[in-house]
């Protein structure tokens, strides 16, 4: 007699290796991060060699840690789930890889998970999901609105047409000399600093759900570099005020926007941009005066990459019978639509 | 070595001349695109992207280091940052050798894996929206390609 859904979930696609088993697609039995972040420091960025070495090195340790973790062994869990992509191949390819071993030698269901579905519903693992839904995904390599009308369907609405909101915090961080990641050193600086200097906000044409922020980097290089040649200096607490004025300025209205065109009972934020304080601080008071919908924003953990968001979008293309072979294949530029259960 | 020049006032225009270029490429042409942050890298591969017909939008690939688009012949667009020096096999082989066209971005980081004959492109940065580009061919398809674009 079985009465719980048991996922492993397994998500390798950047610099976290992580491992976490959920019960019944909302219950955190374990969840387990090796994070990189150190190792990369110094290079200003993840090297990709870099981060499979540390996935081989680390894969087989936290799957070990999970299972321990949730005091289970592998006969009991029911499915594997695994990042597919998008990501970074080399980095994909170990989760897959483990996965797929995993799945072989213990005669399990493999289930492929889109990493952005994931950071969907890492929401779930705090409140139940609502449909209509619309998600804002904002990472280091994403930038979208997500329209879901049910579990599984993604429809995104709108897009980055240039640098993901988190790169460009990156690429920022990088002008004014900060160590990476860049995206809380400049959230840090920001709130110390004021929004004085003039910096645009790309609304793109009128209707238009996509963002660009390629514009915003170069305005706030050229800032730097007239200033540099006056013989000036800008205080970098308020050039990081004034970009994240701006970037955040554009998610929050295009979110608004999209809420209302959309007649959404639920919005998600997802990705590791999300544990932005400026960000979170902005959407909780334009959403505030909307009490008929819900505004939910993951606790910091499960912002960035991590593994119970896998196995909690693993639990529900579970169900929907969402199966992978043996033959299952990273694809780092894997498409969310295409994705649809 | 042979080097061609030209201004570009601002990015709709850099867009377009790289839309021109785009129309005389031929399957396996390699591009290596230089220049600082903000130089008008991914706006170039946007225009060359038009150039070869791809609907779909181009956007930075920082985070995945290789994206695939589909056009009148496939565009590879690479942005090799974070590779730098490490030897991992990325199959860059499989693309400098495939039936597209790769734009590789900070492509001296890779240096030693790339394909000696390529078209090199720097992108400075003058003023505001101003740019110069500077066209560097290695080998003859290069340097017939920079006769026919600078006719």
């Amino acid at each position: 007699m079985k009465k719980e859904l048991l996922i492993l979930g397994i998500e390798t696609s950047c610099d976290e290796t992580a491992v976490a088993i959920i019960k019944n697609g909302r219950e955190m039995a374990a969840n387990v991060v090796a994070s990189q972040i150190e190792s990369h420091k110094r290079f200003g960025g993840v090297v990709p060699e870099i981060a499979s070495r540390h996935h081989v090195e680390q894969i087989t340790i936290v799957i070990e840690e999970a299972l321990q973790q949730a005091n289970l062994t592998m006969a009991e869990i029911d499915a594997i789930a695994v990042t597919e992509g998008p990501g970074l191949v080399g980095a994909l390819l170990i989760g897959v890889n483990a996965a797929k071993a995993l799945a072989f030698a213990h005669n399990k269901p493999l289930v492929p998970v889109h990493h952005i579905a994931g950071h969907i519903y890492a929401n779930r693992l705090i409140t139940e999901l609502k449909f209509p839904l619309l998600a804002l995904v904002v990472s280091g390599g994403h930038t979208e609105l997500v329209y879901m009308k049910e579990h599984g369907h993604f429809e995104v609405i709108g897009e980055t047409r240039d640098d993901a909101a988190g790169e460009a915090y990156d690429k920022v961080a990088r002008t004014l000399h900060m160590p990476y990641p860049g995206g809380p050193h400049i959230d840090r600086l920001a709130q110390e600093g004021n929004p004085t200097i003039p910096l645009p906000r790309a609304w793109l044409e009128e209707g238009s759900y996509d963002f660009s922020f390629s514009g915003l980097k170069s305005a706030v290089i050229n800032a730097v570099h007239n200033a540099e040649q006056r013989g000036e200096s800008i205080a970098p607490e308020d050039l990081a005020a004034s970009f994240q004025a701006s970037v955040i300025e554009v998610l929050v209205k295009k979110t608004e926007k999209a809420v209302a065109a959309y007649g959404v009972e639920q919005i998600l934020i997802a990705g590791g941009v999300a544990a932005n304080k400026g960000l979170r601080q902005a959407l909780e008071h334009a959403f505030s005066k909307n009490p008929g919908i819900e505004l939910v924003i993951p606790p910091l953990s499960l912002c960035t990459d991590n593994a119970a968001m896998i196995a909690a979008a693993g639990s529900v293309m579970f169900e929907k019978g969402i199966r992978a072979g043996l033959d299952l294949n990273a694809i780092p530029g894997l498409d969310i639509e295409l994705y649809n259960g | 070595m042979n080097q061609f020049e030209r201004i570009s006032t601002n990015s709709e225009e850099t867009g377009q001349f790289a839309a021109g270029l785009a129309e005389l490429l031929h399957p396996g042409d390699i591009i290596a695109l230089e220049g600082d942050l903000g130089a008008g890298k991914t706006t170039f591969t946007k225009g060359l992207a038009k150039g070869l017909e791809i609907k779909k939008n181009v956007n930075s690939p920082t985070f995945t280091i290789i994206k695939e688009y589909k056009g009148r012949l496939p565009l590879y667009h690479m942005d090799v940052y974070r590779v730098a020096d490490s030897y991992e096999d990325l199959g860059f082989d499989e693309y400098f050798n495939g039936d597209g066209v790769t734009v590789v971005e900070w492509a001296h980081l890779i240096d030693e894996q790339l394909p000696e004959e390529r078209l090199t492109i720097f992108l400075y940065r003058l003023e505001e929206d101003r740019r110069k580009m500077v066209f560097v061919p290695t080998g003859n398809r290069y340097e017939e390609l920079c006769k026919e674009i600078f006719k």
